[in-house]
């Protein structure tokens, strides 16, 4: 009976986590209709960037309760950054191109950034862990966790709740869903378009990094963890329905559990049962389970 | 029959072809140490053939390295466990797998466009990627040694390395080359590009658009399980790699950076590539994504029909078939980009 409860809990906690890291990638493709190949790299940013911030400040011996801060602050700073240069610098340029040449753009971008990653902060692995045992463990039944993934939970639930209550209830968020709804339409009323892009380009890539800086303190944060993370959160908005938030939601839940179940059942399965799910899902419901409808214009 | 040859030989790109393999042949017999690197790129070429068939019908399938893995495991089982080394016998084999594959995807497949396909290629070939690797009857994540291939059934058959491996892929690939070639000048050949332009308009001319796509996806298949066969050959070793997701990207980047205007075009970005990674390796080996992803942006957007699109025989406006092309009904929504 326990390792239900095991499997509801481990999955619902990397649930969390999947579901911060996807939320930028849905929330830029809904918008902009890009679906960002360097999204793993945003998030491999966020968490060199969270540990060169913190890692001093460990050292000196800093509080660890503002280390939480630091992390977010970076992330933030460098993820706005950088996506502010990728979307006034390069994407803005291929926009209104087929998906497919948008895909490979960003596939491009997802090139220069790992190396570009590898430039600054060398190849050799960074870890400062103190963040992490800091929070100290939760007790569960008889099953014990780090209350550091609560704070991740948390992190997640403010981030999905906090877009949504902004999409739906400030007047900005209601203009970007105008956007959203038809980009055509929105600028011929006056909507400015290009900053709506230019902002929701750069809350996607904060997200990612903040996604990435909360994740450095829990790994090893080395070369090559943005190649991991980029196809499994596709396999995650894919899932839900590329753009929606709740699908987003949906499908990392889905795969955190699937995950869970697999690590606890059948270990073989952990790495592709994702892929499995995400294929099944598509061949069912090529748009994913949320998709949200488009208007069919001739 | 001899009429269909010449005007095969009067086709764009038969010199282009012609001077390339010439070019290839001797820089592969003359040049001793550059030999294992055009093998590699012939192989490569071979497998981004396939997939720039997929890009002139407007699909970029991110999950070709799907067909290179399981061509090259292929090679890799027959060998080991069936102790079957003829050469004809192992590409034969690995070719008819990943077109029976393909085939068997194609239903699914064929349904789905733009990032759609994309995704689902790739999560196919993830979840490959995910079986080689906790597989341990298939050397896990090692993988496992491949031996040289044999030519001949006699006695003492003929043991195919080096220069002999070299001609292999050669001829592979000029075959190849020339099957495409002939393919894309053919009925179905030409819808590719009709589809990626108009998809209804080929509906509504009584052709079907899926069953079109279904067949240029098994052929790409056949081609990258051809192109993972050599390429196990090449490097004597095969492992789960071959199926990640990032081999798939290099596919596709060897296909944007040639076109596919010609047949012959994606050798040209393989061997750019392998030349450049080899220069990379010794003189940059932190930046040499840096490079290739520059050089991947400045071909999307300034020669979106790729190196091979640089005024090599007839002018563009006659016959260009670009990868990367705008449809000029999308231009109305470029509008608010800026």
């Amino acid at each position: 009976m326990s390792q239900i409860y095991a499997v509801l809990v481990d999955g619902v906690m990397y649930a969390a986590w999947l579901f911060l890291v996807a939320l930028g990638l849905t929330l830029v493709y809904g918008v902009l209709k890009i679906l960002n190949m360097a999204h793993g790299s945003l998030y491999a940013l966020g968490a060199y960037a969270g540990v060169t911030l913190i890692g001093p400040w460990v050292a000196q011996g800093g509080n660890l309760y503002v280390s939480y801060l630091l992390l977010v602050l970076a992330a933030i700073v460098a993820g706005g950054a950088i996506g502010l240069i990728m979307e006034r610098g390069i994407l803005k340029r291929f926009y209104g191109q087929d998906p497919v040449v948008l895909l490979l753009v960003t596939y491009a971008l997802f090139l220069i950034m790992e190396d570009a990653i590898k430039l600054v902060w060398g190849v050799d692995p960074y870890s400062v862990s103190e963040p992490y045992s800091f929070l100290g463990n939760f007790d569960l039944g008889d099953l014990s966790y780090p209350n550091y993934n609560f704070l991740i939970v948390g992190v997640a639930l403010v981030a999905g709740v906090g877009l949504t209550a902004f999409l739906k209830f400030t007047r900005s968020g209601r203009l970007l869903r105008a956007v959203i709804h038809d980009r055509e339409v929105s600028q011929a009323m006056g909507i400015r378009v290009s900053r709506y892009f230019v902002v929701t380009f750069m809350a996607g890539a904060v997200l990612a990094a903040i996604g990435g800086a909360l994740t450095a303190p829990t790994v090893s944060v080395a070369p090559g963890m943005g190649v991991e993370i980029v196809v499994l959160t596709f396999a995650v908005v894919v899932i839900g329905g590329l753009g929606s938030l709740p699908g987003a939601a949906f499908g990392a839940l889905l795969v955190g559990l699937v995950r869970a179940s697999a690590v606890h059942y059948w270990p073989q399965g952990e790495l592709f049962s994702i892929y499995i799910v995400m294929a099944l899902v598509l061949a069912v419901r090529p748009k994913g389970i949320f998709a949200p409808l488009e208007a069919r214009k001739i | 029959m001899s009429s269909a040859i010449c005007s095969q030989l009067r086709a764009p790109g038969t010199w282009l072809a012609v001077v390339g393999f010439v070019v290839i042949g001797a820089a592969g017999l003359a040049l001793p140490q550059w030999q294992f690197l055009v093998s590699v790129a012939l192989s490569k070429g071979i497998v981004a053939l396939g997939l720039a068939l997929l890009l002139r019908t407007g699909l970029a399938s991110f999950g070709q390295a799907l067909f290179f893995a399981v061509g090259a495991y292929c090679v890799g089982l027959g060998m080991n466990y069936y102790g079957l080394t003829e050469l004809f016998a192992l590409l034969a084999v690995s070719m008819l797998v990943s077109a029976v594959l393909a085939f068997v995807l194609g239903f699914l497949l064929a349904r789905y466009r733009d990032i759609f396909f994309a995704m689902l290629t790739l999560a196919l070939s993830m979840i490959c990627y995910g079986l080689l690797l906790n597989n341990v009857e298939l050397g896990g994540s090692d993988g496992f040694n491949v031996n040289a291939p044999t030519l001949g059934s006699s006695a003492e058959p003929w043991q195919l390395t080096g220069t002999n491996l070299f001609a292999v892929g050669f001829i592979a690939a000029i075959v190849c080359v020339m099957a495409v070639a002939v393919y894309m000048r053919s009925t179905q050949g030409r819808l590719g590009p009709a589809i990626k332009d108009n998809e209804i308009r080929v509906e509504y001319l009584g052709t079907s658009a899926r069953r079109n796509i279904h067949l240029t996806y098994v052929i790409a298949g056949a081609l990258a399980g051809l192109g993972g066969a050599l390429q196990a050959f090449n490097i004597g070793h095969i492992d789960p790699d071959m199926a990640f997701w990032t081999t798939s990207g290099e596919f596709v980047f060897i296909a944007v950076l040639s076109g596919t205007r010609f047949a012959f075009s994606p050798f040209i970005g393989a061997l750019l590539l392998e030349v450049a990674r080899a220069m990379a390796y010794r003189y940059a080996p932190n930046t040499w994504q840096i490079v290739m992803g520059a050089i991947m942006l400045a071909i999307i957007a300034f020669l979106p029909g790729g190196l091979t699109s640089l005024g090599l025989g007839r002018r563009k406006a006659t016959a260009a078939h670009p990868v990367t092309q705008t449809a000029t009904a999308k231009v109305s929504a470029s509008a608010d980009a800026t």
